[in-house]
């Protein structure tokens, strides 16, 4: 059982009232691009085993969409922040650096 | 390797069962295999099963970092069907229910394979139009189904709620040769196969890294030290994507819990196997008298063989209007696994960027009954580096080309 931190509203919100949304920082490709890259985004995934970034929605409460650094391999939960940023915050990367050291997931390290 | 006989049975009686051989040898890793498959699950034991009997290669490794068995084919719920609607998948599928009938006395090991027949609700008009369509399908694929009515449903399956009000039952697709096996058994009937074939099966070892010279494979790490390989079979399940960065590509894959439970034993009262795919749910009763039942995914990567609690509720409270004797048993256990989902929820069976390397993954929540065909089209692939009828279509290459084998609008539930 998960609980993540609504950063809009501020709720501390169990798993029932949140709708999973997959993987967070996808670049988008539309129809004119090349088949490798509308691959990629259409279903290419990190699918870690350890450091995550996922887009979740505060479905049962403000109906927000935010993303959430997370374990997967310990449901550990490094914190949440506002979906509107193409990159992970430096108070999320220090956060999961304390616990990881030499984390890396994509581009971001 | 003795054969089990009744004969045997008696024989051993005799010196108090002291006498009977270990099922299988556990050897120590040589320097080089021909063939190295990593995964004793069914699909890793299965390939190295085929790859020994149709193509005269046993100097193969199947490694396993946990013991043989322990991963998704010891945790499923063991329906075995082949009704799918697209062509590649009734071939695969129906290619593995009919080796199943026959496969106890292959491998003379008894799988318990119970062909008692599975009834695919429907419950929704969308459902009636779904099915009957599966069923048109599956005339055409020479796959036995018939679309059933509410009442033979019910004849089917006494104890069993169909008026509703909510989830009336309108009709089902019947594949009466569809049924259940003994999961543990299946993998330990292959890997005595296997060991008897000369193959070593290395069980508490890790792989950690895949070795290559340039674009080829020569090896792999492990927890038991360095092995080599002419060819790789990774048969991993939820942990294809890490094989997959082990070795230096991409899989469309993602890895979620799937989670399924039993209640108290209790005396036989239903000899079919039901799923309920509206309201994610199915339900079958194990020889011990359990009633199995199994649920829907859980929404988020998970690599923990554990799930949300809520999903059991969930899975619970939709099968109580349809089944309310359920509402009075005691649930006695529960567990997770970690199901490997493709975009389109069929599997892949391929080779991949590296050469040597074949990838066999993507069974999600519905692949134990797909072991033996599976296998039967790995080993196929590893021997000749090119797919047969078989795998042809189950090529990672599908998504790039947008060729899906589309059974996610099919089946809203595949296991
Ligand atoms: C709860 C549940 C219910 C299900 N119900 C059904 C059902 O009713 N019908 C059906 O057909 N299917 C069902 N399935 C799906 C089915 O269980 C799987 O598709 C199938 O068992 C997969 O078999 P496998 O051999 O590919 O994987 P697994 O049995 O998971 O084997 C993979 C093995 O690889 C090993 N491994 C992983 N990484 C490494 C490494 N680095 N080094 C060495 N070894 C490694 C693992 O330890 C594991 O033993 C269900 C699954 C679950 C979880
Ligand atoms: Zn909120």
């Amino acid at each position: 059982m998960i609980t993540l931190h609504c950063p809009y509203c501020g709720v501390d919100a169990d798993e029932t009232e949140l709708t999973p949304g997959g993987e967070a920082h996808l670049k988008r490709f539309g129809p004119g691009s090349s088949d490798e890259d509308f691959e990629g985004y259409l279903f290419a995934r990190q699918n870690p085993k350890g450091v995550h970034f996922e887009r979740w929605r505060h479905a049962y409460g403000c109906g927000k969409w935010f993303l959430a650094a997370r374990c997967t391999m310990t449901l550990e939960v490094f914190g949440t922040y506002s979906a509107q940023t193409t990159e992970p915050p430096k108070k999320i990367k220090d956060a999961i650096s304390a616990k990881r050291p030499g984390w890396t997931w994509g581009a971001f390290s | 390797m003795k054969r089990y006989s009744a004969f045997a049975i008696a024989r051993q009686a005799l010196s108090h069962h002291q006498g009977w051989e270990r099922a299988w040898r556990s050897p120590q890793p040589k320097r080089k295999y021909d063939v190295i498959i990593v995964g004793a699950g069914g699909h890793g034991l299965a390939t190295a099963y085929y790859l020994g009997k149709n193509f005269g290669i046993t100097n193969v490794a199947v490694i396993e970092k946990g013991w043989l068995g322990g991963g998704n084919t010891g945790r499923n719920t063991t329906i075995i069907r082949s009704n799918y609607l697209q062509d590649p998948s009734a071939a695969i599928y129906e290619k593995a229910r009919s080796l199943y009938e026959t496969l106890s006395q292959e491998l003379n090991y008894n799988i318990m394979f119970s062909p008692r027949g599975v009834i695919m609700l429907a419950q929704t008009q969308s459902e009636i139009r779904g099915y009957q369509r599966t069923a048109h399908a599956n005339a055409l694929q020479g796959v036995q189904t018939e679309w059933i009515t509410p009442a033979r449903v019910k004849e089917l399956c006494p104890i069993m709620n169909i008026d509703g009000p909510r989830y009336p039952v309108l009709g089902g697709l019947w594949q009466a040769r569809g049924g259940t096996a003994r999961h543990d058994a299946v993998a330990w009937g292959y890997a005595r196969a296997c060991s008897d074939m000369g193959m070593d099966i290395i069980q508490q070892c890790e792989v950690t890294g895949v070795r290559r010279e340039g674009a080829k494979v020569v090896g792999v790490e492990t927890t038991k030290g360095a092995i080599d390989c002419d060819k790789l079979g990774m048969v991993v399940a939820g942990h294809a994507g890490v094989l997959a960065d082990m070795a230096g590509f991409k899989l469309p894959v993602e890895s979620i819990a799937l989670q399924a439970l039993v209640s108290e034993p209790i005396k036989p009262c239903m000899d079919v196997v039901v799923m309920a795919n509206t309201v994610h749910g199915y339900l079958s009763q194990s020889d011990k008298g359990e009633m199995v039942i199994g649920g829907g995914t859980d929404g988020f990567n998970n690599y923990t063989q554990r799930g949300s609690f809520h999903h059991i509720e969930e899975t619970v409270r939709a099968l109580v209007e349809t089944f309310p004797m359920l509402s009075r048993l005691k649930m006695l256990r529960q567990w997770g696994g970690i199901v490997d989902m493709t975009g389109d929820r069929s599997a892949i069976i391929s080779k991949t960027p590296v050469e040597g390397v074949f990838v066999n993954c993507g069974w999600g929540t519905g692949g134990f009954k797909a072991i033996p065909g599976s296998g039967w089209a790995m080993a196929e692939l590893i021997a000749k580096g090119a797919p047969g009828p078989l795998a042809e279509a189950f090529t990672m290459e599908r998504f790039k080309r947008g060729q899906f084998i589309d059974e996610s609008v099919a089946a809203g539930v595949a296991h």
